[in-house]
């Protein structure tokens, strides 16, 4: 099982953080600071995993940006490592070229693209293009409610 | 101030708490009130908290816009304007996932915008809830349940978005009423066949997975449709089923439940290409396998195929531990799995699997040796790896494969690794080296003197900072390996003597056990003057004060030794020149004039039944072996420990000033006999004062110091009719009716090796003795009884059993040993014996073995399962709310079952048409599966060839199209189907 997701730049920036597994909100911060010391500070051609804690994390690093996620022991690595260029295919088939800022200005939709992947620690939705089409179409629901929302606001002011 | 008072408010408006919400928030859309339409013209958007935290130049004034923007959020939030409070908790939601804020008192927003007709606004609050709510901290999550509910439930109403964000939080933050309460819901979701909804069916399937585990006792709800999921048509939900399944395997502390199971997971395992689930199903079956042989031989076929075909290195990789963990015992399988792992060690351009490949041949272990001999030159290779990690995989394959016979080469490479490694690396092998040697009484360790040499060489190393456990071994090297000694002492002195260690705070405690060493086996050492110069060096001061202290002590008990010694020579001399003439008088004058010391002079003066020419070698021997002390290097010995210890007395550590007082105290007493002038043995005799010093000095440290067992004071069995919680409150008049004398010579910790000894200390202790028994007699209260029942209490400890005997290898056929290291166990032909080591009983030194504590909840969904999967084949399927259960859940856990079957009947009775239904159906299910097991009894008893029982499990398949209860077996024999 996947115990969290997190985001970091090469700056030791949170970009985005998912906890699977209960951790109270000090316990973040202390997870975040401990996992950024141990992984930002490797060299590039390391392997990929770092044991931490009893856990294993895994992380891969796209550009600036390194994604991070922690697992059981007995889990399979290279699985996860999977799971994360995936996950990095899908954003960047979703915003075009991903870059940190789209991330940034768009983090909730960076929730939910991971939510269609990943629910609970375990992986969801293994084909690109069925996530691509869930969140097309969460998309336009959104606009639709929106725009209603937009013409009802007008209403009430020029009501007033 | 504001979040208070909503939390107290909050679980009293329970029931309503949403309709008055959600009617608050329309009423505030049509009558917009005047503040909240400002707030909502002027309300900063998210991009603008973004932007402005981006052009904020450091960190502090970053911590300015954050403040700025919580002040906002916490002014907007209360708009009753469900776009300003959405946009402000979103903003809320930002700041808490990437900067650390506390969300928690925002919870209550987040459940207000749930109910919302605006999708945009419900994800958003989905969004929030699902990072701030946790199953243990928000007391709100029963204020969700209802919402949920409504947001599960199939309508037109309700898009899949909405449903699904719903799975996610009850997901991440299922309490056990939250998940008791929402179980049945779940239901509909997870059994929906419908080609639109199953990615919810899929989603469904991992909320249900989180569900069980937190509370087990909705097991009977849950798993029958989980297992239906197993063999859906569709690829999604079959991967989410197959995911949960593998979870609760893995989490079951006895994954014997799942064996029935197993049929599906073998038709997954032939049938599936998608790599993911291949991967969870032979997770499973890694778990299952060692249960029962027959399943093992089955998978491993398929196993191996995917094994050679596959080009997924995680498949590939899950295959390799699946084998190597769980298979063992087919040879062939594990051959083809090491040359796999081979090729992973070979894969110099990535470290992933360089790294992977270790760890799949620590996994098999010392069973295998084989394996890593052939991988040898490999795994030595990533000792000096890059990365870490890889380095540390390959020092503990290293080092597990360590066994009497290449312990010493081996260790000998990694001492020398380590002192060229970097300082944490250095550290790891040594720890790795020390903990595998110390092992369960050093029971690798044939030559002692090589290893005390090694232990001083880790010393030596720079980055040593493993001092603790070197001091450790040290001492108690000493007190359990008599052999050792000497070359004990003479690391000991080494390391004493060597200016440099004194500056490396990590390594005191290894002086601190060398000084302890060289005074108490202070009779080994070649030079007691140089020991006393090194002990007294001025840079001691460098030392904490306790081992400061050591160090004095053991200046004790050298000067004290080189007295005895001097003594002694003269009586030596004494009786060379009498020994001539009377032989058997001077025997007779030896054994009652000298208390035998614990050397070698009390071997000679027992053993020597020789002739008199023989005895005098012998004794002129042992003159000239001993440093000769002559009057002058006693008296400047002394003076020596005068001037270095004498500032010592005024020092301001308490502990030391004592034990340099004792030191000077015994100088000057000596000093006061004069005993530079006594010639000859019949002058010592004469002078009372003189031989009563030196019979104290002997009996002070004559009696050896003996390993104490961990266990001893739990063997002291309390006697019958001792309280040891009694008031002890009268324990005072009895002190000042009685003045308790201190008698020094009760001594409980010191055990005497010698018998002879033992009865000298009787004699000697029969004063005090006496007073004791009469103060016994008027308080046995607080006496242990008499009777002694557990002996090993005053004896000493038992020494092991002598090795076997071995016999001696020819010392070519060594060197050509020691030129090929090996990491595989050898025959061993050790060249001499090992030493005895002494252990004090089957609990010492060994760590004992944690039994693994089942966690509760573990043991409770298993047993659940159990019963859902074998023993309560009839149960009625459930449907409906399980409202009831959550006051009854305060009963006993262990009345799960009769709880649930409760609840049955309740259900029943409350969704008469429903549940009639649903049993009506499972009715013909189960008759459908009675004849089905007629069937099979009969097959059973005809026990056909695999052949045919295979075309059954075919057969099997093609059935469990319709009837998908029929996995569901009555004993756990079901694992007849597969074989």
């Amino acid at each position: 099982m996947i115990h969290f997701v997190i985001l970091l730049s090469r700056q030791g920036k949170v970009r985005l953080t998912k906890w699977y597994s209960p951790y109270q909100q000090k316990e973040r911060a202390t997870v975040i600071r401990e996992l950024s010391g141990l992984i930002l500070s490797r060299g590039p051609k390391l392997c990929n995993f770092v044991e931490w804690k009893g856990y294993k994390v895994v992380y891969r690093r796209y550009a600036s940006l390194y994604f991070c996620m922690c697992i059981d022991q007995d889990d399979n690595e290279l699985e996860i490592l999977e799971i994360i260029h995936h996950f990095v295919e899908i954003l960047d088939r979703y915003f075009g070229s991903v870059c940190e800022l789209d991330l940034i200005f768009n983090f909730h939709k960076a929730y939910y693209i991971l939510d269609e992947i990943l629910i609970a620690g375990e992986l969801q939705e293994s084909s690109k293009k069925t996530v691509a089409r869930l969140i097309a179409a969460q998309d336009t629901m959104v606009e639709t409610a929106k725009e209603e929302a937009g013409s009802i606001s007008n209403m009430i002011s020029q009501a007033m | 101030m504001y979040r208070p008072e909503r939390r107290s408010e909050a679980p009293n408006s329970k029931p309503s708490a949403f309709s008055a919400a959600s009617m608050a928030a329309t009423a505030a859309i049509t009558t917009t009130s005047s503040p909240s339409l400002v707030d909502t013209l002027f309300q900063r958007s998210l991009d603008d908290v973004i932007r402005a935290l981006r052009s904020s130049p450091s960190s502090a004034s970053e911590e300015t816009v954050i403040s700025r923007a919580l002040d906002e959020i916490r002014r907007e939030i209360r708009s009753p304007d469900l776009d300003t409070k959405s946009v402000s908790l979103q903003k809320l939601t930002y700041l808490a996932s990437l900067h650390h804020l506390d969300l928690s008192w925002a919870a209550f927003h987040a459940l207000e915008l749930l109910p919302s007709p605006s999708l945009p606004h419900a994800r958003i609050g989905y969004l929030a809830a699902s990072l701030s709510f946790h199953p243990s901290s928000t007391e709100l999550l029963p204020l969700a349940t209802h919402q949920l509910r409504k947001h599960f439930a199939p309508s037109p109403a309700n898009p899949p978005a909405l449903a699904a964000s719903a799975l996610h939080l009850l997901a991440l933050a299922s309490s056990p009423d939250l998940g008791r309460h929402l179980a049945s819901d779940l239901l509909p979701l997870l059994s929906s066949q419908s080609a639109a909804s199953s990615s919810l069916r899929a989603k469904a399937v991992a909320t249900a997975l989180r569900t069980l585990a937190v509370c087990p006792d909705v097991a009977p709800v849950l798993f029958k449709p989980l297992v239906d999921c197993l063999s859906s048509s569709d690829p999604r939900t079959v991967s989410a089923a197959v995911g949960a399944f593998c979870e609760l395997a893995l989490a079951a502390p006895d994954p014997f439940p799942y064996l029935p199971l197993a049929p599906e997971f073998y038709r997954l395992l032939v049938d599936s290409r998608n790599n993911w689930v291949l991967i969870k199903v032979l997770k499973i079956f890694a778990r299952l396998a060692p249960l029962e042989p027959r399943l093992a031989s089955r998978i491993l076929d398929p196993i191996c195929q995917l094994l050679r075909r596959s080009h997924a290195k995680s498949l590939v990789f899950e295959c390799i531990r699946t084998i190597l963990s769980s298979l063992t015992d087919h040879e062939e399988a594990v051959r083809l799995a090491v040359d796999k792992v081979k090729e992973f060690l070979s894969s110099d351009d990535d470290p992933n699997l360089r790294y992977l490949g270790l760890r799949a041949l620590s996994m098999l272990g010392s069973a295998h040796p084989w394996v890593v001999e052939e991988s040898k030159e490999a795994v030595i290779k990533s000792l000096s790896d890059p990365d870490t990690n890889i380095r540390i995989e390959s020092l503990h394959l290293i080092v597990g494969m360590l066994c009497e016979s290449n312990v010493v080469e081996i260790c000998n490479l990694l001492n020398k690794y380590a002192m060229k490694s970097d300082p944490e690396f250095a550290n790891e092998i040594i720890g790795a080296m020390l903990v595998t040697c110390g092992k369960n009484l050093y029971e690798l360790i044939l030559d002692f003197d090589w290893y005390v040499a090694l232990l001083g060489e880790m010393v030596r190393n720079p980055h040593c900072a493993k001092g603790e456990e070197i001091e450790r071994q040290l001492v108690d090297i000493g007190l359990r390996v008599r052999d050792a000694r000497p070359e004990l002492v003479r690391v000991a002195r080494d390391l004493l003597i060597d200016p440099a260690l004194l500056g490396n705070p990590f390594l005191f405690r290894v002086l601190s056990a060398s000084a302890w060493v060289s005074g108490e086996y202070v009779e080994f050492s070649r030079n007691p003057v140089e020991l006393v110069e090194a002990l007294l060096q001025p840079r001691i001061n460098l030392l904490p004060s306790l081992i400061r202290a050591v160090y004095i002590q053991s200046v004790f008990k050298v000067m004290s030794f080189c007295f005895i010694s001097f003594i002694e020579q003269i009586q030596a001399v004494e009786l060379l020149s009498v020994g001539g003439s009377t032989q058997r008088s001077e025997k007779n004058g030896e054994q009652s004039d000298t208390v035998p010391l614990k050397t070698t002079e009390s071997n000679v003066s027992e053993g020597d039944h020789g002739d008199t020419t023989a005895d005098t070698v012998l004794l002129l021997d042992l003159i000239d072996k001993k440093t000769n002390f002559t009057r002058e290097s006693i008296s400047d010995l002394m003076n020596l420990i005068e001037t270095a210890v004498a500032p010592l007395s005024e020092c301001e550590e308490v502990e030391v000033q004592e034990r340099a007082r004792n030191v000077l105290g015994l100088l000057f007493t000596l000093r006061e006999t004069q005993f530079w002038n006594i010639e000859a043995a019949h002058e010592l005799k004469s002078d009372k004062e003189l031989s009563e010093i030196i019979e104290l000095l002997e009996a002070a440290f004559s009696e050896e110091l003996g390993p104490v067992s961990a266990n001893a004071q739990k063997r002291v069995s309390v006697p019958e009719g001792l309280n040891l919680n009694a008031n002890l409150s009268d324990l005072s008049k009895i002190l000042t009716d009685y003045d308790l004398t201190p008698s020094a010579s009760i001594s409980f910790s010191l055990q005497s090796y010698n018998p002879q000894e033992t009865k000298e200390d009787s004699v000697l202790a029969v004063e005090p003795s006496s007073l004791l028994a009469e103060h016994r007699k008027r308080h046995g209260l607080y006496y242990l009884s008499t009777h002694r029942d557990g002996d090993e209490l005053n004896d000493y400890p038992r020494a092991n059993e002598p090795l076997l005997p071995v016999d001696h290898g020819d010392a070519t056929e060594d060197l050509v040993k020691l030129t090929t290291p090996s990491l595989v166990p050898r025959k061993s032909k050790p060249t001499k014996p090992r030493p005895v080591v002494i252990r004090l009983d089957e609990g010492d030194g060994t760590s004992t073995s944690h039994l693994t504590t089942v966690k509760k909840s573990d043991n409770l969904l298993s047993e659940a399962i159990r019963g859902v999967l074998l023993e309560n084949e009839s149960q009625p399927s459930l449907s409906g709310k399980l409202d009831t259960s959550s006051k009854r859940r305060e009963n006993d856990a262990s009345d799960n079952s009769e709880l649930i079957s409760q609840q049955t009947e309740s259900v029943t009775l409350e969704h008469g048409n429903s549940s009639s239904r649903k049993s009506r159906q499972h009715r013909t299910h189960k008759e459908r599966n009675e004849s089905h097991f007629k069937n099979e009894d009969i097959e059973k008893s005809s026990r056909h060839s695999i052949k045919s029982s295979r075309q059954h499990r075919r057969h099997k398949h093609r059935q469990r199209g319709d009837v998908t209860a029929d996995i569901v077996p009555q004993t756990p024999a079901i694992q007849d189907f597969l074989l």
